[in-house]
């Protein structure tokens, strides 16, 4: 399989008062055309590093690597206007709540036709028959409609589907998604990660998928890293997850309630210290 | 001594307090300390404690009586031999009115901060608390002072009731509560519908229990931020009372009036009417600068910066 | 409205559309308001310390004479009649004679108002044009000197008297440099040497082409106005910078960042477009208040706006006058409320 990205020792920093706080800390890891998850609980630093890609962390956070190549580019030694066409065109996001990445007083189609022109040279009126197709490709019907409603009109499920179609719709080659479905109804969570299963297969994309939730994550991607406190602990085939090593990933497993092995009681997660400070396992193909 | 200081200290840092006391010295201790790393919050404390100072020991520090006037003696410049800082046209010396006035300031300003906060925390509370009717009657009155332009409903009033200090006093407070009743209300409506609110509704608390002793604490850090950065705004509004002649009455050292007489000589006498205006910008801005800093300690949501 | 034809046979309880509602609602909220700030300044009236009857006949008058002016006045019906033949004459645009002028107040005001709405608002012009882009640049270089210059230029506005920084104007400019015109609006040599249309003299100046003096009143309401525009700028810039620090901090500016677009576009297309609405209220309040801090910038240069008219009939009290101001002020006060309530419902798609 070729590989999209290669990441080298990824730190994520954060200058405190009281000090320096690594939130990622010297991962490495790389990404084909297939569906790699990351998982972890909240501050393992999944999301960072989604971001950390994208090179979109805030001040006064600092994003220090020996690269980030994207099909043998360093992304790190790009200027801001290279990176701007990096970034939407090359690699995309999708984000956790619609209700909040979907800016409120613009109308849905002239959100997704700005993400359409900004990387294509194209008129509005064909911007716009784009943006209809692409948002029929996210099974919205009633397009025309969709076009011309705010986000506020718009149901969560629907909304993220409007968020796919926008970040789909300059064709990029990567798409991370930072916990797309946690933010939606169970009913539709399903609906949403079908229909981006579908285009990203479709496209031949490389899915970064970032999420808590590991039993989703085992039966939707191909490739699981395991993140703790910064670093990757485990690196596994979803498929062969169960297999698991590491006392984090089992620990985290055995926190799970199942059908086929019902207990009274629940497993609570043990940290062992030593986690921490365990060197980070490598996420290469 | 450094041994005690530091038990003192750790045990005003301890993460698990043993008793309410404990647990609110160490909440108190912590905004000190935050606030203590805010520069700019320090100097504007620094200048109201030394304004403090001021008006308490005005009788020492002040070097004549501010009362007295010297006609021969009238519109001397700055540095002249005995009064640094010139006298007026009476001859009176300019710097020990200013230090006499201090005390006016700081009157006008607490006499303020007594009536309006609390006015406005009774109404606030009562009407975010009962809710209807007396909510829709409170707050429509609210409204209706909050319609006024401040400066203007403050001059009708002193017109009405006649110059003077107290008065002035009466008319910035009637205009001042409305914005802490509105803010009252708001955090009333959050608070009424929280559950530990439900839960001492259940274990039989009544709604004077519940507004005085669960209520008003909660309200009270908000309050404080509001009141500090309104001082500055008090301390304008009653200087310009003052100014156009409707706030404190002469001979009284009063700033906004002595702007007021400096201003007939300010091509000719500039400082007369320039000391006073710096003391007013000094003073409010120090409230400012407080009001800031303590923001960031006791409402971090609000602050902006 | 042609609707005003149907058969109501044919419509038996129609129910009322929801913005007509909304409307009413809002048109009743109005007039409360505006009911309880007649009232207030009836009361501020009544509970002066001079008799209005005295104040109208003088003091030398007999016994009948002041018989039949308490009468006349209505003085001897209850309050609540009082108070209602006090909105009706308000209602009619009558606050009664001043004493100061022997005129109607109305007429009064529609004479000295133009020169504070022409004062107030070159100093809102002022205002927006330096404050809205200070308090964008402040917010998205957060820290930086910019950040801390407009920092410092807030500070000052909320914390400098309005009529001493005036002075200390007039005094450097005016006095020491040289540079501008002394008080009032007008050099002596320019007094009705135009016509006066708008009741504003840079408008009617230059309607009549008579350009000397155009440039004479402009050296006159340069620095009130700037002054006044300076506390505008102070209370702008402060909010348009916190309105904008709230939504560069969300997650929609994220997107528009992962959609490639250049910072700028981030900032004026998208977070600055939320914030529009804000800054409309923002803007309307800060108009009302350059009304009202006209009053005591207006006394310094010698304005003769409506801030100094109401002060002058303070000083000799003239009730009518100072009463039919504050009504005046204190209705445009609602009037610019409701217009950004207004706005709000028209621009923001969510209100709808």
């Amino acid at each position: 399989m070729t590989t999209l990205l290669d990441v080298e020792n990824l730190w994520v920093r954060f200058p405190s008062r009281t000090g320096v706080f690594d939130a990622v800390r010297g991962i490495s890891f790389s990404l084909g055309r297939e569906r790699l998850g990351i998982v972890g609980e909240s501050g393992s630093g999944k999301s960072l590093t989604g971001r950390a890609i994208l090179r979109l962390i805030h001040k006064p956070g600092i994003v220090e690597a020996d690269h980030i190549k994207l099909h043998g580019d360093n992304l790190l030694a790009k200027s801001e206007r290279e990176m701007r066409a990096v970034r939407g065109e090359k690699i995309s996001m999708v984000m956790q709540d619609p209700k909040f990445s979907l800016n409120p007083v613009m109308r849905v189609g002239d959100q997704i036709i700005e993400a359409y022109r900004l990387h294509a040279k194209a008129s509005k009126a064909e911007a716009y028959r784009k943006s209809v197709e692409m948002l029929e490709a996210v099974s919205i019907r009633d397009a025309d409609r969709v076009m011309k409603a705010y986000p506020h009109e718009m149901s969560g499920g629907m909304g993220q589907r409007i968020m796919i179609a926008m970040m789909l719709i300059p064709n990029p080659e990567i798409l991370i998604a930072d916990e797309p479905t946690s933010a939606l109804d169970v009913s539709v969570q399903g609906q949403v990660l079908s229909i981006m299963d579908k285009l990203v297969k479709e496209r031949g994309m490389g899915l970064i998928f970032i999420s808590h939730d590991l039993n989703l994550v085992s039966q939707f991607c191909d490739r699981v890293l395991i993140m703790y406190a910064g670093r990757i602990v485990e690196v596994c085939d979803a498929a062969k997850l169960h297999e698991a090593k590491h006392p984090y990933t089992r620990g985290l497993l055995g926190s799970l309630p199942r059908f086929d092995e019902p207990r009274d009681r629940l497993q609570v997660l043990t940290r062992d210290p030593a986690w921490r400070e365990a060197p980070s396992v490598e996420g290469r193909l | 001594m450094t041994t005690e200081t530091q038990t003192l200290r750790d045990w005003l840092l301890s993460e698990t307090p043993t008793s309410r006391r404990h647990a609110r010295l160490a909440a108190f201790y912590k905004g000190w300390l935050t606030l203590r790393a805010n520069h700019m919050a320090m100097i504007g404390l620094a200048i109201i404690a030394l304004l403090l100072g001021t008006a308490l020991f005005a009788p020492w520090l002040a070097p004549h009586d501010p009362f007295v006037q010297d006609l021969a003696f009238r519109l001397q410049p700055l540095g002249t031999e005995g009064h640094v800082l010139g006298t007026d046209s009476l001859g009176r010396d300019i710097l020990s009115r200013m230090i006499y006035g201090s005390r006016i300031t700081l009157y006008i300003v607490a006499l303020v901060v007594m009536i309006a906060p609390i006015a406005g925390l009774l109404v606030g509370t009562i009407a975010g608390y009962a809710g209807g009717w007396t909510d829709i009657v409170l707050m429509r009155i609210t409204d209706i002072f909050l319609a006024f332009p401040r400066l203007i409903l403050a001059l009708a009033f002193v017109a009405a009731l006649g110059a003077g200090i107290e008065n002035a006093v009466l008319a910035i407070a009637l205009t001042a509560w409305p914005p802490y009743a509105r803010m009252a209300r708001a955090e009333t409506l959050t608070i009424r519908s929280s559950d530990y609110i439900s839960a001492i509704r259940l274990q039989g608390a009544g709604p004077m229990r519940i507004i005085t002793k669960h209520i008003w604490p909660l309200c009270i850090s908000s309050l404080i931020v509001r009141v500090t950065l309104d001082m500055a705004g008090i301390i304008l509004a009653a200087a310009g009372l003052g100014f156009l002649g409707l706030g404190a009455q002469p001979p009284s050292p009063e700033w906004g009036a002595m702007i007021s007489e400096g201003r007939r000589f300010i091509l000719d006498y500039w400082w007369i009417a320039t000391m006073p205006g710096l003391a007013i910008f000094t003073v409010s801005l120090a409230f400012n600068l407080l009001g800031d800093g303590l923001r960031d300690v006791l409402d971090p949501k609000d602050s902006s910066s | 409205m042609a609707s005003t034809h149907y058969t109501p046979k044919r419509q038996p309880r129609l129910p009322l559309p929801s913005w007509l509602k909304g409307t009413l609602v809002t048109l009743a909220s109005i007039s409360v308001t505006m009911l309880g700030l007649l009232f207030v300044t009836f009361f501020i009236g009544r509970v002066m310390p001079i008799d209005p009857v005295l104040a109208v006949i003088g003091e030398r008058a007999t016994q009948d004479q002041y018989h039949a002016a308490y009468l006349e006045l209505g003085l001897d019906r209850s309050l609540a009649v009082q108070f209602a033949y006090y909105v009706w004459d308000v209602l009619h645009g009558d606050f009664g004679m001043s004493l100061l002028t022997a005129r109607p107040v109305s007429q009064d005001i529609a004479r000295v108002f133009p020169a504070t709405m022409e004062l107030a608002t070159i100093g809102i012009i002022f205002g927006i044009v330096l404050g809205v882009p200070l308090g964008v640049i402040a917010a998205v270089r957060r820290g930086s000197w910019i950040d801390q210059i407009a920092r410092v230029v807030a500070l000052v506005g909320y914390s400098m008297p309005i009529f001493w920084l005036g002075l200390m104007g007039l005094l450097l400019f005016y006095g020491i440099l040289g540079w501008v015109g002394g008080p009032g609006r007008q050099g002596i040599f320019f007094e009705d040497t135009f016509p006066s249309i708008t009741g504003m003299i840079l408008v009617d100046a230059a309607l009549a082409r008579d350009w000397p003096a155009f440039k004479d009143a402009f050296s006159h309401i340069v620095l009130p106005a700037s002054l006044l525009g300076y506390y505008s700028l102070a209370y702008i810039s402060r909010m348009t910078r916190s309105f904008m620090l709230e939504q560069l901090s969300a997650e929609y500016v994220t997107t528009a960042r992962v959609k490639g677009m250049s910072e700028w576009a981030v900032v004026w297309n998208h977070a600055f477009r939320n914030i529009r609405v804000q800054l409309i209220t923002v803007i309307a309040l800060s108009y009302a208040g350059l009304l009202e801090g006209s009053v005591l910038t207006e006394i310094i240069f010698s304005w003769p706006g409506i801030g100094n008219y109401i002060t002058t009939a303070l000083l000799s009290a003239d009730m009518n006058a100072v009463l039919g101001g504050t009504v005046v002020v204190g209705l445009i006060f609602v009037c610019l409320n409701i217009f950004s309530d207004l706005l709000y419902k028209i621009f923001d798609p969510r209100s709808k």
